[in-house]
């Protein structure tokens, strides 16, 4: 089960690739510990305009917002905590920390008006994953909440978000940086003085325009690198933490497993702690026994064989896709280093509202001796 | 637009939520206008996925390598390193080229600058579809397919020469991405292709999508593949009298199936009414089995061709 893996944690970090029911587990295991009557905040970056609705969370805001307790009266489940939820805006996060970082007004001005940071801090690749780990630093030492629950982007690469911090601060500490600033730096060759080979070649190449905004940028941006520096120490501080964890979340087919095993690495480099594996989506495989066959079917649907053999035909299908399940398992489990992973099956209906979310809830919480029979209850 | 206008533009971009198998339709693609003679090459910007290897075989191929798959059919993977040193040699002389590729001066200016790494692979993707290759030695291809990243950054990629040539303004660079830009928003030239599979997200995804191409880049969305869908066994009627059974796994299997199947449906008719009449809509079957090899992927694209 869930819980023994999310016991003393505060900061719950779902990774995995799309569309395995990243965020809706997210979701569920942050409803799960505001049933405990904890106070918890789900940051979600993406989610599927129906989970949101259902959260309640169809308005921006950049800030968690309460999610009223009266949703999920009559789906059996009682809130006695609190249950935040927000999605994150990656452009207003950075700005913001620009705003909290720039030592005068001014420099905030440069900064947030440069083009070159109002591309940076929009749509690129990268940006979102470190506005998430941002995002979670600030609400994690607001000491707001007694549990913080991050769905990761769905980024292609897991390696963006653990690198994010330490990404940035190389930047900043690195040569870039410096090319830049220095006295004799590209910043002051573009102002005119002095002049290199290398530099000319670069102008022939880029265009001075370029080179002129990034120089205005990256002298800006100088002025908040001590407080960038911290924060991002902070950061992967807190991503190591003991009270951290990190979930991986997974669907039992190809691509989504390979992910997985590839993150399971990526977490041991860094030295990150990893919490445990959930598997969604899985066709639960039950022991053979006796069921009826074609003749047999056929009588009982008045001789009709053809139905009988499209019946038998698609429990073919389902035992098919629970013994490629059941092996997706089997390797997860060696390559992951996780025996006993958290396993929520194919759930049929919509899983993007709150009964949806109650449901997954429901498999993920269960204990050990539940969880068996919900299993065998869905298993082909 | 039918499937034989499709492929007849130089570049088709396939782009689509991840894990709908947005991969395995680009290399279907590919082995369709391959099998019309035509000279393709499947192009991927990220990492190597399996589908890709399935088309690429197990021998490893240098960065930026055109490697030939099939009759007609090569794969190429893109590393916007690679790219960018391509793209220096053939801007400069080959001693200044070198020279700026190893002051590392670019290559940080590059990391530094939002938006150069993806203009620089998507450069190379226009490189590919050009008559007059600037490749030494490349011959032209007739079409190119690109796998794109999944849906939000898929638009992203599109965009990214654009972005570029504003951020630059001026200089080689911007020209650059002006001429990339007017190839990739010009509807005889590129067609976009988004690959779904029929449920909630996936769908939403798809039509958000159609919408942010219009908007961005005024690119229709040309087609969408729905890819996994379910067969479709039983009838209403069927349904009753399997239900009217003894409790048993084949019963409880066949009224899953069918439920599965019905919400399939559900979710392709409202894609369907969503696109309108503009946006053909194919589907693919669902394969079982495990890992797709060349037989499966050929299979696949002769299924996709006679659904139209």
């Amino acid at each position: 089960m869930i819980q023994t893996r999310l016991d003393g944690r505060r900061v719950i970090i779902c990774a995995g690739s799309g569309g395995v029911g990243k965020t809706t587990t997210s979701a569920a295991i942050a409803l799960g510990l505001a049933a405990q009557g904890k106070r918890v905040a789900v940051v979600t970056i993406d989610p599927a305009k129906r989970l949101a609705q259902s959260l309640g969370l169809d308005t921006l805001g950049n800030e968690p917002a309460l999610v009223a307790a009266e949703r999920f009266e009559g789906h059996g489940l009682e809130v006695t905590g609190e249950l935040w939820a927000m999605m994150l805006d990656a452009k207003r996060t950075f700005d913001e920390l620009i705003e909290r970082l720039a030592p005068d007004e001014r420099t905030r001005d440069e900064i947030l008006d440069n083009r070159i940071y109002q591309e940076l801090s929009g749509a690129v690749a990268g940006s979102q994953e470190f506005t998430a780990v941002a995002k979670l630093h600030e609400l994690s030492t607001s000491g707001r909440f007694d549990a913080i629950v991050l769905d990761t982007p769905p980024s292609r690469n897991a390696l963006d978000f653990l690198d994010a911090p330490d990404r940035l601060t190389s930047f900043f500490e690195g040569r870039a940086l410096r090319l830049f600033i220095a006295p004799s730096g590209i910043a002051a060759r573009v102002m005119g003085r002095g002049t290199s080979v290398v530099f000319s070649i670069l102008k022939r190449v880029t265009g001075v325009d370029l080179l002129e905004d990034l120089s205005v940028f990256f002298r800006a941006l100088s002025g908040v690198i001590e407080g960038f520096r911290e924060r991002t120490a902070g950061v992967k501080a807190l991503l190591a933490d003991p009270a951290t964890t990190f979930l991986i979340v997974a669907s039992p087919e190809r691509e989504p497993v390979e992910e997985a095993i590839f993150f399971r690495g990526k977490l041991d480099e860094a030295g990150m702690p990893f919490g445990g594996l959930i598997v969604n989506r899985v066709h639960m495989l039950a022991p053979d026994e006796e069921e009826p066959g074609v003749a047999e079917l056929a009588e009982q649907l008045g001789g009709d064989d053809k139905l009988a053999a499209k019946v038998v035909r698609t429990l073919q299908d389902f035992r098919t896709l629970a013994e490629r399940d059941a092996a997706a398992i089997a390797r997860l489990k060696g390559e992951i280093g996780d025996e006993d992973p958290v396993l929520v099956p194919h759930l049929d209906g919509d899983v993007h509202d709150v009964d949806g979310l109650v449901a997954v809830h429901k498999h993920l919480f269960a204990t050990d001796e539940e969880r068996d029979a919900l299993l065998a209850e869905v298993a082909f | 637009m039918t499937f034989d206008e499709l492929l007849a533009r130089p570049l088709v971009v396939v782009t689509g939520k991840g894990g709908t198998g947005k991969s395995t339709v680009a290399a279907v693609l590919g082995l369709a206008a391959a099998r019309r003679g035509k000279r393709t090459i499947v192009a991927e910007v990220a990492r190597r996925g399996d589908v890709s290897r399935a088309l690429a075989g197990t021998s490893p191929a240098g960065a930026l390598h055109e490697q030939e798959v099939a009759e007609q059919l090569s794969h190429i993977s893109i590393d916007p390193q690679a790219a960018m040193e391509e793209y220096l040699l053939d801007q400069l002389p080959r001693p200044l080229a070198e020279l700026l590729a190893a002051s590392r001066l670019f290559g940080l200016l590059a990391a530094a600058t939002p938006g150069m790494r993806e203009l620089l692979s998507v450069g190379k993707v226009w490189e590919l579809a050009q008559e007059a290759r600037r490749t030494p030695g490349g011959r032209p291809y007739d079409l190119v397919v690109l796998d794109a990243p999944a849906t939000g950054h898929g638009v992203a990629v599109l965009e990214a020469p654009r972005t570029f040539a504003e951020t630059a303004r001026v200089g080689p660079i911007a020209r650059q991405g002006r001429t990339i830009h007017e190839m990739l928003a010009d509807p005889a030239r590129t067609a976009v292709v988004a690959v779904a599979t029929a449920e909630e997200t996936p769908v939403t995804e798809t039509l958000e999508l159609r919408a942010a191409l219009q908007a961005s880049m005024g690119l229709p969305l040309a087609r969408v593949v729905v890819n996994r869908m379910l067969p479709s066994r039983f009838s209403a009627a069927d349904e009753e009298r399997v239900t009217a059974l003894p409790s048993s796994r084949a019963r409880r299997a066949a009224l899953a199936g069918a439920g599965r199947s019905r919400a399939q449906r559900s979710q392709l008719t409202r894609l369907r009414r969503g696109l309108g009449a503009g946006t053909p809509v194919t589907t693919l079957p669902e394969v079982l089995t495990g890992a797709l090899a060349l037989p499966e992927l050929e299979r696949l694209s002769r299924d996709l061709e006679r659904r139209g």
